[in-house]
């Protein structure tokens, strides 16, 4: 009875012993942004799997948590749809001593989808529908606006119901920055942010709440991102560039606006590539963004960080594609590298 | 009582040994730590408060009153006001109210006078049940069941009857602050049958058996005199349900159409506090901007306040007109 017990006060012993082993792996925390959680969460493991000494945590609090808890720095790094303001810079630079680095990651789009009995085709949208509509100006399917760019589909002259994200997302702020560039109107009355005070509409609470308004509600138009389109096999419209031609979301017309921002990529990465010049390219796409100290004091941690990020910049592109994220244009990632220099 | 019981030799009554003997014997113990457990609820009220107070402080100090009385919402202009949110989560708990009340409390009075005592037990087990769920379901609830059937049926009938009334006009979405009324009607109701059914099962059975004797009804005997005696815990239930009305999120955010709104018409889509603060608190960047949303949660937090302190005083004074269990 007694060898069995201290039998097992050993094994105990040992597994408790293993058990520390395998946490003294280096963890390393971030959090933010949610909507490229599914690419980071499969980064994190395949890294893992690879690197079994570094263990990366991401919690998708949203990218103003992640901003937050970052510039407070109860995480090791932070992640956002939206590139952090001057103000924010300049506050985490007052806290630290150091500034804070922007890496884009993937790329991710927003696309138009509505709900009109009656009609199956893929509709057309042009900047000026779009800001209208959601302006609360143009108030009908068959407003010439809308029908004009949809020749040889029977629009109802019914009113047009408008569902937008109720809670603060990057994909409002894709949405929101879009319709600033091409209306004025929309600039000065409501301004790009994560939840603006919209003119006109019902909130539905993340891209299922969106969706979900628009299935119940006829004649309804909503915004959400490609992915859960792709995923649920959502329809969705084309918009028109600035080009003028019609563009359909998907990661070829994405990558195109990519490509397009790569030429006058700032050193700072802070950039919005909605509506870009380029004929081939869907106007409603942004970079997402890791947000990176420029400084750590434990250098462990600082080198375990790089190291992933140079491999997300190879290797971890290659996993984008297959979640329906766009991958970083050349340009961008050879600018990336080496500013990866900066991180110390 | 343990006093009448006692056996004499037991030693001298607790007031008159020394505090070491008290304490030795464990009574000062007892005392003190279940004195500590009472007075953590009331450290937490006020820590509760402090920390609104002092995460709102930048909020406060910007917009004063006018806080209270503003109807814009803009996080990119940094205007922040708390009208709409006030008037949604008024409008839907009372809504709520307005159903739940005479359902719950006809319900109670079934199961607790009438039905045979095997149906009401029985019966118990499931209200106990709806409790219980979880409020996301009955937010699911909402939006595939009651959105629809307000949409296509309840709301034009509305409009056809009663559309004169500016509380029935406007387009019909299906979502907005009747709907949100109605689901949470459902949720709060089994607060309110359960907690009223015991208040009247414990009405004393002299009670009955007197009205009874005088040559009441069934019915009379239980209206008269059954739920006038157990009216300070029924009133209790309703508050309990009130409180849940007010706070309620998940759900409430999933139907009412989250949209700052204020329109005398019930089916135009609204916000409420619980559910603008739920819903804009992960990407709310800003420091003014999270402070307007922590001053909300204070707003509501006073409005839990001010609404108690009515129930507390409705009660003091129902219950100085005689009768009253002290259940609430």
């Amino acid at each position: 009875m007694k060898r069995i017990a201290g039998l097992s006060v050993v094994t105990l012993a040992l597994t408790m012993v293993a058990a520390v082993l395998v946490h003294a792996a280096l963890s390393i925390n971030g959090a933010g942004a949610t909507f490229p959680y599914p690419v980071y969460s499969k980064w994190f493991d395949e890294y893992q799997k690879k690197h079994p000494d570094v263990q990366i945590n991401y919690q998708s609090i949203g990218s103003g948590g992640g901003i937050k808890q970052v510039t407070e720095g109860t995480v090791d790094f932070g992640a956002s749809d939206g590139p952090m303001n001057d103000e924010q810079l300049k506050t985490f630079q007052d806290k630290h001593g150091f500034g804070i680095l922007h890496f884009p990651t993937v790329l991710g789009a927003v696309v138009p989808t509505y709900n009109i009995p009656g009609v199956t085709a893929a509709l057309n949208f042009t900047p000026e529908a779009l800001a209208g509509i959601f302006l609360g100006k143009i108030t009908k399917w068959s407003d010439p606006a809308i029908a004009g760019a949809n020749k040889g589909i029977n629009l109802p002259d019914a009113d047009i119901v408008v569902v937008h994200r109720s809670d603060g997302s990057g994909t409002t702020y894709v949405w929101t920055d879009y319709l600033s560039k091409v209306s004025d109107e929309w600039k000065n009355k409501v301004g790009k942010g994560a939840s603006p005070n919209w003119p006109v509409g019902l909130g539905g609470k993340g891209n299922e709440g969106v969706t979900g308004q628009i299935k119940n509600a006829p004649n309804s138009i909503g915004y959400v991102e490609l992915i859960y389109a792709v995923s649920n096999n959502i329809p969705y419209g084309s918009v028109k560039n600035s080009s003028g031609s019609f563009i359909k979301a998907d990661l070829e017309s994405v990558s195109a606006a990519a490509a397009a921002a790569a030429k006058t990529m700032p050193d700072d990465f802070r950039v919005s590539i909605t509506n870009p010049a380029s004929n081939k390219a869907y106007p409603i796409a942004s970079f997402t963004w890791l947000l990176i100290p420029e400084k750590f004091s434990d250098a462990a941690k600082r080198d375990a960080i790089k190291g992933f990020l140079t491999w997300m910049l190879a290797d971890g592109q290659n996993y984008a594609e297959q979640l329906s994220y766009a991958k970083l244009p050349k340009e961008v990632v050879a600018k990336e590298e080496k500013a990866l220099a900066k991180v110390q | 009582m343990a006093a009448t019981t006692s056996v004499p030799n037991a030693g001298p009554i607790p007031g008159s040994r020394s505090f070491l003997t008290r304490l030795r014997e464990g009574d000062e113990i007892a005392r003190l730590i279940t004195f500590l457990f009472a007075a953590s609820t009331v450290l937490v009220t006020l820590l509760l408060i402090l920390e609104l107070w002092q995460g709102s402080a930048l909020a406060r100090h910007k917009f004063g009153l006018q806080f209270f009385v503003t109807r814009v919402w803009d996080p990119i202009a940094e205007q922040f006001g708390a009208l709409p949110f006030v008037y949604g989560t008024l409008i839907t708990a009372t809504v709520s109210l307005a159903i739940a009340v005479p359902l719950g409390i006809g319900a109670a009075i079934f199961l607790a006078e009438l039905a045979p005592a095997r149906l009401s037990d029985a019966l118990e087990f499931f209200i106990d049940l709806l409790a219980a769920v979880p409020s996301v379901i009955y937010g699911l609830l909402g939006v595939f069941i009651v959105v629809p059937l307000m949409r296509d049926y309840a709301q034009p009938a509305l409009k056809k009857t009663l559309g004169f009334l500016p509380l029935f006009s406007g387009p019909a979405y299906g979502i907005g602050f009747l709907t949100a009324g109605i689901v949470l009607a459902i949720m709060v109701i089994p607060y309110i049958i359960s907690v009223s059914r015991e208040v009247l099962m414990s009405v004393p059975r002299d009670q009955r058996e007197a009205a009874l004797g005088l040559g009441s009804t069934r019915w009379e005997s239980t209206w008269r005199v059954v739920v006038p005696f157990a009216r300070t815990g029924i009133m209790g239930s309703i508050f309990l349900a009130l409180a849940r009305a007010l706070g309620e999120t998940m759900a409430v955010t999933m139907v009412i159409g989250n949209t700052p709104t204020i329109s005398a018409s019930l089916f135009s889509p609204g916000y409420s506090i619980a559910a603008v603060i739920a819903n804009e608190f992960t990407e709310a960047t800003g420091d003014l901007y999270l402070q307007a949303l922590v001053e909300l949660g204070l707003v509501l937090f006073l409005l839990t306040f001010l609404l108690n302190g009515l129930a507390r005083l409705l009660i003091a004074i129902t219950s100085q007109r005689g009768g009253g269990t002290a259940l609430a």
